[in-house]
């Protein structure tokens, strides 16, 4: 993939990403049968619901579209809120760019198809130091979450709801995402970036079209930029 | 909703998300700037911490739409508890292990 890249070190990182990526798609699968439950109560088709699943690949904003076409939501109303719930992958984006740089454009327009939640943070907390092959990594971060978001949406439409809600499995994605953001926590501007983005998100979580989620992701961000400059301001680092 | 109309939407949603994650990565430059961080730089990396957290808050304190208390909302407890062991551990399935069987045992006593 890359010429900085011998198959070896293609091949470690790989490994690596599938590694590191692993236990998160535990949180993964049951996330995937419910996005398939869901759009099979609302009448969608086993090709219907593949068409989302590999078209869209966006686990919140499939479920949120799937609840608003059962609905009778305005078509309109459907796409601002799911391109809202996912303006995020922009950030992801912008983030996680400087790693691909050095890849042709086709490879990262390939590799841009599957960047998720999961994928990024998992990517974005291991490239701390400049090494080969980053594009491997990641990629082996990104393909399981992607197969498996596959079979499990297959595999919630086909059998319904065969897990009872009781179980709360959907209580799994948040709790992966918990460990992922953890590792990331590493000083007080960061902690206070945390902090501000929860409280941010409670207070705006009533705000249309799920802008509460970026209005607490900015926010978040303008904070830990805020504490960092107080602290370097007064050399306390 | 028509068959036609469902793809429509499919397509443009698929269409716009794919475009959001290929944004930045798709212009990405060749050649870093030397010299000190910028501030886009350093925005950057709160990326993680902000996106993640706000992406968990409204998990763990929502109920049905609205805020739930504490001691009557498992969900936080349990979340809690589950980062203090990510914290901790380091450890994705610890987290997962002790978050979902917290979970699962206030529910049965509550």
């Amino acid at each position: 993939m890359t010429p900085t890249a011998p198959r070896r070190v293609a091949q470690g990182q790989f490994l690596a990403g599938l590694r590191a990526i692993s236990p998160i798609l535990l949180g993964i699968f049951p996330f995937a049968t419910i996005s398939g439950v869901a759009a099979g109560e609302a009448g969608l088709s086993l090709a219907q619901a593949f068409a989302m699943s590999v078209g869209i690949f966006a686990g919140a904003s499939q479920l949120a579209s799937v609840q608003l076409i059962r609905d009778h939501a305005n078509g309109l109303v459907i796409v601002l809120t799911a391109i809202v719930i996912n303006l995020r992958m922009a950030m992801y984006s912008a983030s996680i760019a400087d790693h691909f740089r050095r890849y042709s454009l086709p490879v990262r327009a390939f590799l841009s198809y599957f960047l998720t939640d999961q994928a990024y943070a998992v990517s974005i907390t291991h490239f701390q130091r400049d090494e080969a092959g980053k594009g491997w990594y990641y990629f082996g971060a990104a393909i399981a979450p992607w197969t498996v978001w596959q079979l499990g949406t297959a595999m919630g439409l086909l059998l319904g709801a065969s897990v009872p809600p009781s179980w709360s499995l959907d209580f799994a994605i948040p709790l992966t995402f918990i460990a992922l953001v953890m590792p990331n926590i590493r000083n007080r501007a960061s902690a206070s970036a945390a902090m501000a983005a929860v409280l941010l998100a409670v207070a705006a979580h009533g705000l249309p079209y799920n802008l509460g989620l970026l209005t607490a992701a900015i926010g978040g961000i303008g904070v830990g930029m805020r504490v960092e400059a107080r602290q370097e301001a007064i050399g306390e680092r | 909703m028509n068959d036609s109309t469902f793809l429509l939407i499919v397509v443009v949603i698929g269409v716009a998300t794919y475009l959001l994650r290929f944004s930045f990565i798709g212009a990405a430059r060749h050649e870093p700037r030397a010299g000190k961080e910028s501030a886009w730089q350093r925005a950057l990396r709160y990326v993680p911490v902000a996106v993640l957290s706000a992406l968990i808050a409204p998990a763990l304190t929502l109920r049905s739409g609205a805020l739930a208390l504490p001691w009557q909302n498992p969900r936080l407890i349990a979340g809690l508890v589950a980062a203090l062991v990510a914290w901790r551990t380091r450890n994705v399935l610890a987290t997962l292990a002790v978050g979902m069987a917290l979970l699962w045992l206030l529910q049965a006593l509550g």
